[in-house]
């Protein structure tokens, strides 16, 4: 091999992996610039909207008040709901796949819930107006609109998620604690319950976190299912009356705004919260990811 | 020692209606939208331009549009991507560096994409001045579809028998060579998949694409990547929210259309998963 082709080959290769090198760390670089951006264009809501204003329980751009209390409650009120619909029912499906069916079930369940993954979120908002709505309707609420019906939505867009994670808390299990109960003279059902899912418990706590990001991010399904009205859920009815999420807020409204006005930056000030609030929520789910990694595994 | 297995009894049938509980309604779900959706769709539905205030006529526009976008963050999420995830798998050490790295991936997986939208609109339409825009558009899906791709290719590179790097070394390849042509090429339909499953979720979002590059209706199909477009997702949020008197059958045709696109991608993507799986030989 002659060296002047030696040499340019040191050269690229040298430049290739100082590129990778850098593309390695664009993620922490994107990171940064999302946060920046919200700063820069959310903080300036911070200081022009009195903070009695900003607390209060109107949301009416049109009158400059702003309060974001009902928009940051609606939001908790529909996340909530499905989380606590979808937890037990994905819980109790991950738990069906690895302990206790045969494994042709979870051959056959697998795909149909990536396909739940697949569906589009506008697709699902559709289907949330079009059948699910007058379902609720019919329960008596006084319209299919509701926080119910969003939470119901998002309930089955979080079980991908929480069903997956859950599934690979359970598989971190060793066999020898299943076996263990089995040999103590324990039934399959009490292996499971008092052995398996317990051990198995800080990934759960990981999938449900994760499923909990999900939920409260998720926008479009949300907009179109949940009536949108900007009212303080506080009464006990408000889960089957009209209720306004953070994410819907700004997907409905941006595209009206006067780009620098103070609504305009309310919005970026809006999604400077939910970047913040999903933030925590990922730290945390991390952070059982990482103490996971430390111990190599679950044992 | 009877009630125990009672109570196994019950708890299992738990399990199983609490997974009819998730199942059922997506078979359902599917079911309805192919039913419904089916008599909509036929050669001109899928080739023509939408008429009469988009109810009659076709949805080529939102079509091509979906596909543009498709491929502008393709072309922008994949070398970023699988670059990250070369870097995690074969040069990074476990530093409080390399796990900044993984904590943000984690963290961008989760940021909202209305938030991706809001970034878009503040960076790439009005900052970069690139305007509401096809670019602008695909770069904000290409950044939200990034951590998805870097966390499956890694998967994907990690597989890979360290005899493999071992070998090449042995043979007096530098570390690039190795990850060249021993180890990309072995990882690649890995990474495909993961690419795939990536770009179908860009496909099917709207919220990222509100401000940044979708159009309500454009009588005309784009001419450059600074131009506006129509895209599947928003369209169908556009005929099934904000036209009144829209059609049932074709707000059921387009969900048909778009649930086709991502499922088939979908499939295409678990079945180049298994085929791989089943021929190679470590």
């Amino acid at each position: 091999m002659n060296p002047p082709d030696k040499t340019q080959r040191n050269w690229s290769t040298f430049f290739i992996e100082a590129l990778i090198r850098l593309l390695g760390f664009s993620s922490i670089g994107f990171v940064l610039l999302i946060f920046l951006f919200l700063l820069q264009e959310g903080i300036p809501a911070f200081f022009q909207v009195p903070l009695g204003n900003l607390l209060s329980e109107l949301w009416y751009p049109t009158f400059d008040l702003y309060g974001i209390l009902p928009l940051l409650l609606g939001s908790l009120l529909i996340t909530l709901t499905a989380i606590l619909i979808a937890v037990p029912l994905s819980v109790g499906t991950a738990v069906l796949v690895r302990e206790a069916a045969p494994p042709w079930v979870r051959e056959v369940l697998k795909p149909m819930i990536e396909a739940l993954a697949g569906i589009p979120s506008v697709v699902l908002g559709f289907l949330g107006m079009t059948l699910v709505a007058p379902i609720v309707q019919k329960l008596g609420a006084p319209t299919g609109l509701t926080a119910f019906t969003g939470a119901l939505i998002l309930a089955y867009m979080s079980m991908p998620t929480i069903i997956s994670v859950a599934e690979d808390a359970l598989d971190t299990v060793p066999k020898s604690y299943r076996d263990a109960g089995l040999s103590m003279g324990a039934t399959k059902w009490q292996t499971i319950w008092r052995v398996v899912v317990p051990a198995a418990r800080s990934g759960i706590v990981t999938a449900v976190m994760l499923g909990l990001g999900r939920a409260i991010g998720e926008t479009m399904a949300v907009m179109m299912v949940t009536g949108n009205a900007a009212r303080m859920p506080l009464s006990l009815d408000s889960l089957f009356r009209p209720a306004r999420t953070m994410t819907a807020t700004i997907a409905a409204e941006m595209g009206e705004v006067a780009h620098g006005s103070i609504h305009y930056h309310m919005l970026f000030g809006i999604g400077l919260i939910l970047f913040t609030l999903t933030f925590i929520i990922n730290l945390i789910a991390a952070s059982t990811i990482f103490k996971k990694r430390k111990k190599g595994g679950l044992r | 020692m009877k009630k125990r297995y009672l109570t196994q009894k019950v708890g299992f049938s738990l399990l199983v209606i609490a997974a009819l509980v998730v199942v059922l309604p997506i078979l359902l779900v599917i079911g309805i939208i192919v039913a419904r959706g089916i008599g909509a769709i036929d050669w001109t539905y899928l080739t023509t331009m939408p008429l009469e205030g988009m109810k009659e006529g076709g949805i080529f526009p939102a079509i091509l549009g979906t596909l543009l976008l498709t491929l502008g963050t393709a072309v922008a999420a994949i070398p970023v991507g699988v670059g990250g995830a070369i870097y995690l798998s074969e040069y990074a050490r476990d530093t409080v560096l390399t796990r900044a790295i993984r904590l943000a991936i984690i963290n961008l997986a989760g940021i909202p994409s209305v938030v991706y939208g809001l970034f878009g609109l503040g960076l790439f339409v009005l900052f970069l001045n690139f305007g509401t825009s096809i670019l602008a558009g695909s770069l904000t899906l290409a950044i939200m579809t990034m951590p998805i791709i870097i966390s499956s290719a890694e998967e994907a590179l990690r597989a890979v028998p360290t005899e493999f790097r071992t070998v090449s070394a042995s043979l007096g390849g530098s570390r690039w060579q190795g990850i060249r042509h021993i180890v990309l090429p072995q990882a690649l339909p890995g990474i495909i998949t993961g690419v795939i499953l990536g770009l179908l979720r860009a496909a099917g979002e709207t919220a990222p694409i509100l401000f940044t590059v979708a159009a309500f209706y454009l009588p005309r199909l784009p001419r450059s990547i600074f131009d506006q477009t129509m895209a599947l997702p928003y369209h169908l949020y556009v005929i099934s929210t904000q036209v009144p008197g829209m059609p049932v059958q074709m707000q059921y045709g387009t969900a048909l259309v778009l649930l086709i696109f991502v499922l088939s991608l979908n499939i295409f993507a678990s079945v180049i998963r298994s085929y791989y799986r089943r021929k190679r030989e470590w």
